[in-house]
């Protein structure tokens, strides 16, 4: 029997259709010794630039907290349930990572302050450091990066260095296979670069001599996906990085899907030069509704004084934030990084050491596999590469000509109370749905979204499904009346 | 004893049983099999050479021995500044910031089961948009120096220019991030200078430097030295007849008395959300704000925005989704106006409910304080012998830089934070201050006491 499933809602009214003139949910504190001291404290601004009116929210304090918690129930969550967006790697994000975070240690370090007032951070980012080289077997990290678009950022600018001050000044593609998440060819892009797309061939994989057809001396490097965002691992990944090398250019490691790799094999020996890592993925820091994540960007030695500062480095066992790296490609991020969720990864490579990391990936992969198989084939069938494994994630397409296809399995799902796989990515899959149920879920949960996804396709086959979301906050979201806005926000 | 099969409480089918019987259905033998793809010259042969694998109670006493290490607030007090800074987080804000279905959920692409989630981003960009007096705010960026940089590269693409104006007052930090961000795209950035009396942007030298090849000029207000750029409105009306546009960065708590950038001419505001509920985390995450003034440039600006929809069976009821996401990189790939995907969503959340809290009076009132209690901090340094305080004649908002005449700003800093007082950060050489100076912010926070223990170590350290 399928769960019963309801998702609250509250009919929440907007904060500026609620409150009233005067109320207010937190006084500031204050010494009325000092304000005394002035008669008016607005009149330090001069005249000409003091503010004559403001429209802020009237709220008392539980009206606020009420608010925000009623729009909390009306959002699912990795807490509530299983979440396999597919190339997310929506794991469970440890609770005692939330629990460390909020020490004043943490939370009340100001970025400037003095080196040696601050060496138990110091000494954890720097760990940290050491443990995502070792994983990735590159030579140092930058943990700076805030997300993993902007090690990709960081990553192409520091190819455009390198190659600028080795005769390669003039080198201005970057190869980007056409499976490739869409940040890929945007960081390129904003680096400057032509973007040059890699076909995949009927496997889903790209072969190592397209990439030698199209690599040539205006070739600055490739951005590969491995495994790929079907969830394969790209076999000809050796001598594709071998055929960049070779014309020239260097090779970048997106490690959005490391998930499926730790302790397997790493970026370092199979060819990469530069990697980057989304700690927010693989290392379960929490996705907060959208962000913050983190986004280190590895690279091997002869890359490495080209990384964004700061880097984290010791001398005589204490601990610094280093802006010396004279070819660096310079600062990405006002301050050292997204410290507090760097803290969070490391927590987590801390409780699950060298066989736990490993094993991560074992039972991330065998759980893909599992969910794949579970799936009615014939609803259900895979575009590229049948009989090969996957990795951390599986992409299936919508069988036959049903209204909807993918869209409707996605919004049919959240009925049960499971989030919806991601919908139409890779482009190069027709209806599909990439599903990536990592290795969190246990057993029993996967059973259950195999059989809610069978149910619901034999439902669509039957044309007895009827319109979905029906057990969600809000029904079907109208998306093209929101494509055309008028405006991005509430007048007062 | 016969020897326990692992177990770990974060892999819930590490069991031999489960194994084999999911191995079964996959038509595996092994979960090696499942790797047997990759080529066996590259496979890791050893283990990983990281920390050995602990439990949650040793993990925690470890790491939270070593952060309490760490000289912060509360035994230490935190005068520092810069872009970063010390408020005070309300009970209100942490609660609702510890709710797991914000912070465990993702972005919202299934609009129907993230009601939650793009309501409160859509209230973000609202009470932002009231705030810094704009049209369109996204719903976050990775910081202030980051959506700078992000700016000023939207108004080298919108106006087809290659030069930016940049005030010789902002942060060295924010302006090395621009650098970074606009370097591909060839575009030179050029130094406004400010007045060396007031601390505020040289009008005059704008005035020779403004040309038809000028992007964008990008000023802070308050600027890096805290002071206000009280002819902000003649600076940006100059910009904007040359055709170039006004990008304001700011501190938004100052926003509680200072003017919003969209009444003085600001076509993009920048600015970092940090003070509004969001912990100071040795550097992040923090929360970058970018805002625009009209729907226009608002299609040329780089993350995600949430729009206001109805179901489609009900046209009566209201809803959200994410918008004009054209503009965005999983659609538009090398097109795209960034390649922004994970941004600071959860900040947002936190900064919509901390002004939500404080409101129109608790906001107007916590700027108050602020400026009071800089103001009275300024003039009570001024009293320590061989100190200039405050350094510019400016009028400051809640930072402002003071001179020593014959210490070194920097042993002045690091012999405060032994005191456990940290303050001072030595004003930036190429910030051409020609004088060795240190950069103080005093807000709500601080009590009389602690601004007499500031006076003190100050004392004692100079």
């Amino acid at each position: 029997m399928p769960r019963k499933f309801r998702q609250a809602y509250w009919d929440e009214p907007l904060l500026k259709e609620l409150g009233r003139p005067g109320r207010l949910g937190m006084l500031a504190p204050s010494d009325p010794k000092v304000l005394r001291r002035f008669n008016d404290p607005s009149s330090l601004v001069p005249a000409s630039m003091r503010r004559t009116s403001l429209a802020l929210p009237e709220l008392s304090e539980l009206q606020v907290l009420r608010h925000f918690n009623r729009l909390s129930q009306m959002n699912f969550s990795v807490e509530l349930g299983m979440y396999p967006l597919g190339s997310c790697t929506m794991k469970y994000n440890p609770k005692v990572s939330e629990m460390i975070a909020g020490s004043d240690g943490m939370k009340h370090a100001h970025p400037l302050q003095p080196p040696e007032t601050v060496q138990g951070l110091l000494s954890i980012l720097y760990e940290l450091e050491r443990s995502l080289s070792e994983i990735a077997g590159m030579s140092r990290f930058s943990l700076s990066t805030a997300a993993g678009a902007q090690g990709e950022f960081a990553g192409v600018l520091m190819i455009r260095k390198y190659l600028g001050q080795h005769g390669g000044a003039d080198r201005d593609e970057i190869l980007v296979p056409d499976s490739a998440h869409g940040t890929n060819p945007a960081s390129a892009a904003m680096a400057g670069f032509k973007v040059v797309k890699v076909p995949s061939d009927a496997t889903g994989q790209v072969r190592a001599s397209s990439v030698k057809e199209l690599a040539s001396e205006k070739t600055a490097g490739m951005m590969f996906t491995v495994p790929n965002t079907l969830g394969l691992f790209e076999s000809e990944v050796v001598e594709v990085c071998d055929a960049v090398h070779r014309a020239g250019g260097l090779m970048y490691y997106d490690g959005a899907n490391m998930n499926a790799l730790l302790g397997k094999v790493r970026p370092g020996d199979m060819g990469f030069d530069i990697v980057h890592l989304n700690l927010h993925k693989t290392f379960a820091t929490p996705h907060g509704g959208g962000g913050p994540g983190a986004g280190p960007v590895g690279v091997t030695r002869k890359l490495a004084k080209y990384l964004p500062v700061p880097v984290v480095s010791s001398k005589k066992g204490k601990y610094f934030l280093d802006y010396g790296l004279k070819d660096s490609i310079g600062p990405l991020k006002g301050f050292v990084g997204n410290s507090a969720i760097l803290l969070r990864a490391y927590v987590y490579i801390r409780l699950l050491g060298s066989a736990g990391l490993s094993n991560v990936s074992s039972l991330a992969v065998l759980a893909a596999n599992y969910l794949w198989k579970s799936l009615d084939p014939e609803a259900f069938p895979v575009s590229h590469a049948k009989d090969l494994r996957r990795k951390h994630e599986a992409v299936v397409s919508v069988s036959g000509d049903l209204p909807g296809g993918a869209m409707t399995v996605a919004k049919a799902i959240l009925d049960y109370g499971m989030h919806a796989p991601t919908v139409y990515f890779p482009l190069i899959v027709s209806e599909a749905l990439m599903i990536e149920p990592t290795e969190s879920e246990p057993l029993e949960m996967l059973d259950e979204y195999a059989e809610a996804m069978n149910t619901i396709y034999a439902s669509m086959k039957a044309g007895a499904l009827g319109p979905v979301p029906k057990n969600t906050s809000v029904g079907k979201v109208d998306e093209v009346k929101a494509s055309h806005p008028m405006t991005l926000r509430v007048h007062w | 004893m016969p020897k326990a099969s692992p177990r770990h409480p974060l892999l819930p089918n590490l069991d031999e049983k489960l194994v084999s019987e999911m191995l079964a259905k996959v038509g595996a033998t092994s979960v090696e099999e499942l790797f047997s793809d990759i080529p066996k010259g590259v496979r890791l042969k050893r283990s990983l050479r990281v920390p050995d694998g602990s439990s949650e109670y040793l993990v925690r006493r470890d790491v939270q021995t070593r952060l309490a290490s760490n000289r912060t607030p509360p035994g230490s007090l935190c005068f520092l500044g810069g872009g970063v800074w010390p408020h005070y987080i309300p009970a209100v804000v942490e609660s609702i910031m510890s709710r797991n279905e914000f912070y465990t959920a993702y972005t919202p692409y299934q609009a129907e089961v993230s009601q939650g989630m793009l309501q409160a981003l859509f209230e973000y960009q609202s009470l932002m948009c009231d705030l810094l007096g704009m049209e369109a705010c996204n719903s976050s960026m990775y910081d202030w120096a980051s959506a700078a940089g992000e700016a000023v590269r939207m108004a080298a693409r919108v106006t087809g220019r290659k030069k930016a104006l940049v005030g010789a007052n902002v942060s060295p930090r924010r302006r090395a991030v621009i650098q970074t961000y606009v370097d591909p795209m060839g575009v030179e950035l050029e130094t406004v200078r400010f007045d060396r009396s007031t601390g505020a942007l040289d009008s005059s030298d704008l005035r020779r430097r403004v040309s038809g090849e000028v992007a964008c000029l990008y000023l802070e207000n308050p600027n890096y030295f805290g002071v206000i750029e009280d002819e902000a409105e003649d600076l940006s009306a100059l910009v904007a007849s040359a055709g170039g546009l006004t990008v304001v960065g700011v501190d938004p708590i100052s926003l509680s008395l200072v003017r919003e950038p969209g009444s003085y001419g600001a076509d993009v505001v920048v600015g970092e959300g940090q003070p509004l509920g969001i912990p100071m985390n040795y550097g992040g995450p923090h929360l970058g704000i970018f805002a625009v003034k009209d729907m226009k440039l608002a299609r040329s600006m780089p993350g995600r925005l949430i729009g206001m929809t109805t179901p489609v069976a009900d046209p009566t009821q209201r809803a959200f989704a994410m918008v004009l996401q054209a503009r965005e990189q999983h659609i538009r790939r090398e097109s795209a106006t960034s390649n922004v995907c994970t941004n600071q969503s959860l900040m947002a959340v936190a900064a919509a409910s901390y002004l939500s809290l404080l409101g129109k009076e608790g906001f107007r009132r916590l700027g108050e304080t602020v400026i009071a209690n800089s103001h009275y901090a300024a003039a009570k340094l001024s009293k320590v012998n061989g100190v200039r305080s405050p350094h510019f004649s400016g009028s400051f908002f809640k930072e402002f830089a003071v001179s020593y005449s014959s210490a070194r700003a920097s042993s002045v800093h690091r012999r405060m934070a032994k005191l456990g007082v940290l303050a001072g950060y030595p004003a930036e050489r190429s910030l051409g201050l020609g004088a060795e100076a240190g950069l103080y912010c005093v807000t709500e926070v601080h009590t009389l006491a602690d601004i007499d223990r500031l006076v003190s170590a100050l004392e004692a350290s100079i």
